[in-house]
């Protein structure tokens, strides 16, 4: 059964600004993280992030999250990528907690190796977060992740997935929506940008695994997804958390919009917000206010093609995309979800 | 165990924290900067009302501090709670996303729980030593003498009539305004130590001052001479003003003798006041006026309310005579232009009287003795845009000079024209503080709100409404009060949401704490504009940077 | 204790008494009796708290290991051939980060053609991965340098690979006899780490480093691993003060001094070349063998040193760096740059190849009368080469300097058939 997470429930009646980041009407207790003038800022001021960067936003707000949840005792292991690379460049880190970079494909890996030191050691109260890019996660670290899925290691793995290799450039990766223009795809020939009938779910293949918990979220919803994150930090076990952070580079948005296009995103049904647990569907968030797809593309210049009149079908492929998620998942409100 | 972190390999492993060295704000081309915008509620409020303000109080269940903050500017919450036609619901943000934030009912429940609670007003300056004359205890007469008293001045109210409350009283009937919210208000004015005078006319207004030592004087007697229009027949008798009738209902002083079936003519609130009174007193009243509905003056809600409890209004039609059984009236067509034009088809109507509610006029016999302050071509007294006449030291405002005839634009005249005697007496001008650009509905990210279905207020059942003088909307109880308050999106000025501190992407922004709002951290703010983008009501901007 | 073992299983003992935390296992022929060995220890709790991770791959292997001793865990895991390769990126890392893990290399060539038989390819293709590389001359060794790689490991903080030939080394029984946990425990303190992953005392590791100082990170971990070259011997004396045998150290002579011909190796064929030179001095050459103990850091100082009075050496090893020769003759080369003799460069035993003790000899008998040439490819079936050379003769026309090589070996081949 489909449920509305306790968080959204909790602030029913607090409508002025139910859905901002804090709220002066409820309790301490009951704000976001990022709310609190304690938040751990675990990735700091002058980091070196685009401006409007969606990922280095939504790695402050998962792992912050993860500190509280875990009482501050946590470890993070960091792929290769934008995110290591703008916050770790010799001689200024801005991490503000026990971080560790390896390699772009290993994340995951060095994460169970983290985790199984600190069981070893009989420090189990310390937690383990890995995280990186969908390039580093769901290409080139694909079987590492596998491999923490199917032994269940215990390592909360977070996907910051913005659709392209960006710190390489904008190159195209499995997670590359359909038509999407990136620097390996580019808008050229009859079938411009990125092939149709490409790519994959890593959610659904980590749900494969009927790990403990699966989930998706974005830096639109920070209430979904710190209760997404206290959730998973709830769990023993590999869990994986799929965050969507728009590029402002990468996507050719404003960087004013990065918030806005995730939003769009979640609203049009391009990126489903999600739950699973032990391989079965748990929970969808329903989308509040649906907007059409093409509101989310026209932010976007990587898909301005798919509107000339002869990428129609291009165009129609991505409305097909959106309205599979909502059948599959039910988003839309006051349906129930499938069986 | 410990590390020593000499010990760590050179350039790879770091210290955490470094990059606080990397001050990118240098990135920066623009910079956010915190505004306030002027909420399109207060800029629609005629009393000048900072609405938002005392909602943000409210929000949190703080009435008395929001009812503070609202009289503030207004000193008759409760009354205007009802009485006000309340353009504030109009310019509502809210109304784009569900329905307008109900202001009006809010305010009226702050203002009977000050009532209840007998809440005192506070005179915030020390006393001035100047005495200034009120003319007139209508609504805006009160204001100022409100606001002047407020000041620190002294104040009297000279009033022709026996009882305060002017057209509040006179005009507005009891099924609208209950006569004890009246009184419980003004109370509370005199308590400030404001004299009332009752039953006192001013002929002679330089006199006046001079009898009384006054060192201003705020004049605000209204208008409430009736309009006629000719209509000949035989029995003259049987046509009496809207003016009248509704003064009469108050005072008693002559019997209200209009027969079972009453004609008003007329489309405007009064015009409905007046059928809707008579449905009251057990009459059977219908209004003609001669344009169409659309084109009714009178409040829309007023009609249908009208029209619920069982009154015949008949629209496009001109009382031509009178006759033994009624009205000859004639159908009107409009013009491509929308003006009445005659049909020279006629009707007759029976009816045994007629209630001319038409307009009203001023009194110009207060003009006496006051050189250079004339009436316009509308019948009333031009004043300044700080409400002072011709006459040095003498004010005016409220119905009888040139405005719309409400009972919130004249709290406002009353307000404005104290800022300014207040001004004059210290031998200074009142400059108020330039107004802000209004906060419209495209400066708020309206995603961060709830739908939130507006809370009505309860309506007295259309049949009771027929043969009682009951108050035909209640208050609010005060959960449906709180949920109202908390409908407020806050357009235009920081409601400490939080979100420009949690969705920046360099923690570029302090939070400062509870009431202090935010401040920038200009160092590394980067300007990518995410914090205006999604700050729920407008409250951020970004400006170009100097250099 | 004595026992009558197989290589790999007296390696899984002698790691299980170091007291690993962290294991991480994946097969590969032949390393995998050592991680079998293990995990069976470790599941029938014989192991303390160690946790035993079957990862998906070698490349998850040593990124396990990465993690797991970044978080201050003994750690160890064992690879070999494409194993190693599938790892490399991982290999680079964990020396770069200066981290303490121990992994045995079970020597075996890589492919294509595929191949599961020894010779070093898989070692020297990490040559440059600036971890610590033992090699172990026979089981026993095999087993005590894993005790002093540990030690090694954690006082330099550097990895440390223990190579040993697989088959040869990996899967022969002999007789070993496998440390004692007192007395590993005496000779192998507590885990310090140097930095560790801790919420108490946060840092951050594995920060990029741009041109201002990337030379300077490469110069310090050359430094590190020369101060190693001081550690080696230091750890190799102390381990024979508590356990009564001489294993490890930079290199071992065996009756190298003042001969003048000394052949230089590493591995398991130092036991058949100690064999194949005593029969050749008591036959009346002046020979003796120097085995290179430490081939990372390479111990040039002490191999100048202990060939000075030699008047030729000759370089036996299992690898060949194409399109140039032999990899650790250029390593000897360069360390002998100061004397003026003939260094030859032997190539044998590739992809399991049989080293025997005649074709030892007499390749040695041609190396002592200077008739070896540049370089030697021992036991090459030359009338293979000339054949497949012939077939594409039609096809391709090879340059001068290949002509060349086949002109040697075509010589030497005739010289060596006709002194039979």
């Amino acid at each position: 059964m489909t449920k509305v997470p306790d968080s959204e429930q909790r602030v029913k009646f607090y409508q002025t600004g139910t859905f901002t980041v804090g709220n002066r009407l409820l309790d301490e207790a009951q704000r976001t993280v990022q709310a609190s003038v304690e938040r751990a800022n675990s990735l700091d001021s002058g980091h070196r992030a685009c401006q409007g960067c969606g990922e280095a936003l939504g790695a402050r707000y998962v792992v912050d999250a993860a500190l509280r949840a875990a009482d501050d005792q946590l470890i993070a292991a960091n792929a290769t990528g934008c995110l290591e690379v703008f916050t770790t460049p010799y001689p200024e880190s801005a991490w503000r907690l026990p971080w560790i970079h390896s390699l772009f494909g290993n994340a995951p890996a060095v994460g169970a190796g983290i985790a199984a030191a600190l069981r070893a050691r009989g420090r189990e109260d310390v937690r383990v977060i890995a995280q990186g890019g969908d390039g580093g996660t769901t290409d080139i670290g694909m079987g590492c992740l596998s491999g923490v899925f199917e032994r269940n290691d215990d390592v909360l793995y977070v996907c910051y997935n913005n659709q392209a290799y960006m710190n390489t450039g904008v190159q195209r990766s499995s997670q590359t929506p359909p038509a999407a223009r990136t620097a390996t795809t580019t808008v050229a020939g009859s079938e411009p940008g990125n092939e149709l009938n490409s790519g994959k779910s890593v959610p659904l293949i980590a749900m494969a695994h009927g790990i403990p918990y699966v989930a998706t979220a974005s830096v639109n919803d920070l209430h979904d997804l710190e209760y997404k994150v206290v959730k998973a930090m709830g769990f023993r076990g590999a869990r994986y958390l799929e965050v969507f952070v728009p590029c402002p580079l990468g996507w050719g948005s404003r960087p004013a919009d990065t918030i806005k296009v995730a939003r769009l995103a979640t609203q049009c049904g391009m990126f489903p917000l999600i739950e699973a647990e032990y391989g079965e569907l748990t929970a969808v968030t329903r989308i509040r206010d649906r907007r059409p797809v093409e509101e989310y593309l026209k932010l976007q210049r990587r898909f301005a093609h798919v509107f000339a009149p002869e990428n129609a079908h291009q165009l129609e492929a991505l409305r097909e995309i959106a309205e599979r998620n909502i059948r599959r998942f039910n988003l839309l409100p006051n349906e129930e979800a499938a069986p | 165990m410990s590390i020593d972190s000499a010990k760590t390999p050179f350039a790879v492993t770091l210290d955490v924290g470094g990059s606080l060295l990397n001050k990118t704000g240098s990135w920066r081309s623009e910079r956010p900067v915190y505004v306030d915008r002027l909420p399109p509620c207060n800029h629609a409020c005629p009393a000048g009302e900072d609405i938002q303000g005392w909602l943000y109080h409210a929000e949190e269940g703080d009435y008395r501090g929001a009812w503070e903050s609202l009289i503030a500017n207004n000193p008759l919450p409760a009354i205007m709670g009802r009485a006000c036609y309340h353009p504030c619901q109009q310019a509502c943000n809210r109304a784009q996303l569900d329905q307008a934030v109900n202001i009006h009912a809010v305010e009226r429940y702050l203002g009977d729980l000050a009532l209840e609670e007998q809440w005192p007003a506070q005179i915030v300056n020390p006393p001035s030593g100047k005495r200034v004359l009120v003319i007139g205890a209508g609504p805006s007469g009160l204001s100022a003498a409100y606001h002047l008293a407020r000041l620190g001045h002294s104040v009297e109210i000279h009033e022709a009539g026996p009882l305060p409350g002017g057209m509040m009283r006179f005009g507005i009937p009891r099924y609208r305004l209950p006569r004890e919210v009246v009184d419980g208000e003004v109370q509370r004015i005199v308590n400030m130590g404001v004299e009332l005078q009752l039953n006192r006319r001013v002929d002679d207004i330089p006199k006046a001052l001079e009898d009384g030592g006054f060192d201003a004087c705020f004049v605000a007697i209204g208008a409430h001479i009736a309009k006629r229009v000719d209509i000949p027949g035989p029995d003259a008798a049987r046509i009496v003003d809207a003016v009248s009738f509704l003064r009469d209902m108050e005072t008693g002083d002559a019997p209200l003798q209009l027969g079972r079936r009453v004609v008003v003519y007329g489309g405007g609130n009064t015009a409905v006041d007046v059928a809707r009174t008579a449905k009251r007193l057990g009459a059977e009243p219908m209004i003609v006026y001669r344009r169409s509905r659309s084109q009714m003056p009178a409040h829309d809600f007023e009609i249908d309310e009208a029209l619920e409890e069982g009154i015949v209004v008949n629209w496009l039609r001109t009382i031509t005579e009178s006759d033994q059984q009624g009205f000859k009236i004639e159908k009107m067509t409009l013009d491509e232009n929308g003006w009445p034009q005659p049909t020279g088809e006629f009707e007759t109507i029976e009816a045994d009287s007629l209630v001319l509610a038409l307009g009203q006029n001023v009194d110009q016999s207060i003009l006496t003795n006051l050189p250079g302050v004339t009436l316009n071509r509308d019948g009333v007294v031009e004043v300044g845009a700080d409400m002072a006449t011709a006459f040095a030291g003498v004010f005016a405002g409220g119905d009888m000079v040139p405005a719309e005839r409400t009972v919130t634009v004249a709290v406002g005249h009353g307000k404005k024209a104290a800022r300014n005697i207040d001004a004059y007496l210290r031998g200074e001008t009142y400059r108020p503080l330039p107004k802000s650009e209004v906060a419209n509905f495209e400066t708020l990210n309206t995603w961060y709100y709830t739908d939130a279905e507006q809370k009505m207020q309860p309506v007295l059942d259309a049949a009771r409404r027929r043969s009682t003088f009951e108050e035909v909307h209640t208050g609010l109880d005060a959960d449906s009060a709180l949920f109202e308050a908390r409908r407020c999106l806050s357009c235009g000025n920081c409601f400490e949401c939080d979100n420009c501190y949690g969705i920046c992407p360099d923690n570029a922004i302090t939070k400062l704490g509870a009431g202090k709002r935010f401040e920038f951290k200009y160092d590394y703010c980067k300007g990518c504009g995410m914090c205006v983008a999604e700050c729920p009501c407008g409250a951020i901007v970004m400006t170009p940077e100097a250099t | 204790m004595l026992q009558q073992i197989e290589g790999s299983a007296a390696v899984a003992q002698a790691v299980a008494t170091c007291r690993p935390e962290v294991i991480a296992a994946y097969p590969i022929t032949p390393q995998t009796h050592i991680v079998e060995g293990l995990g069976d220890m470790v599941k029938r709790g014989l192991v303390g708290n160690c946790q035993f991770l079957n990862v998906e791959s070698e490349f998850g292997a040593m990124s396990v290991c990465i993690g797991s001793s970044a978080t201050g865990a003994r750690t160890y895991t064992a690879t070999s051939s494409q194993g190693m390769l599938f790892m490399m990126e991982a290999v680079y890392n964990a020396s770069g980060m200066g981290l303490p893990i121990v992994m045995t290399v079970g020597n075996r060539a890589i492919g294509p053609p595929i191949n599961i038989w020894n010779d070093w390819s898989d070692s020297m293709a990490a040559r440059d991965a600036a971890w610590i590389q033992l090699f172990v001359e026979d089981n026993q060794q095999a087993a005590d340098v894993h005790v002093q790689a540990f030690r090694l490991a954690e006082a330099a903080s550097l990895p440390v690979m223990v190579c040993m030939d697989g088959f040869i080394l990996t899967h022969a029984y002999t007789r070993v006899d496998v440390p004692e946990q007192a007395q590993v425990d005496s000779f192998l303190p507590v885990f310090e780490p140097r930095q560790l992953l801790d919420p108490a005392a946060p840092i951050t590791m594995g920060a990029m480093v741009g041109p201002e100082a990337f030379a300077e990170v490469r110069f310090l971990a050359h430094y590190k691993q020369l101060e190693a070259l001081d550690l080696i011997p230091r750890h190799a004396a102390e381990f024979e003060a508590i356990f009564d045998r001489d294993s490890g150290g930079l290199l071992k002579s065996f009756d190298a001094e003042d001969k003048d011909t000394v052949v230089v190796s590493m591995g398991s064929v130092i036991g058949t070349l100690k064999s194949v030179l005593t029969d050749m001095r008591q036959d009346g050459s002046s020979i003796g063998l120097l085995s290179i103990r430490s081939y990372r850091p390479f111990p040039k100082q002490q191999l100048s040193d202990a060939l000075a009075n030699a008047r030729r050496v000759i370089v036996f090893e299992k690898c060949l760096a194409v399109g140039m020769g032999g990899i650790l003759a250029a390593d000897v080369r360069m360390a002998l740059a100061n004397l003026s003799i003939p260094i030859y460069s032997v190539i044998g035993g590739l992809g399991g190849r049989p080293i025997t003790q005649d074709n030892l000899r007499r390749m040695l008998d041609k190396g002592v009368q200077d008739q070896l040439e540049e370089p030697h490819f021992h036991d090459l079936n030359v009338e293979v080469v000339h054949r497949e050379l012939e077939r594409l003769r039609d096809i391709q026309r090879p340059g001068s300097s290949a002509e060349s090589i086949l002109r040697d070996i075509a010589g030497a081949d005739a010289a060596a058939r006709g002194s039979r």
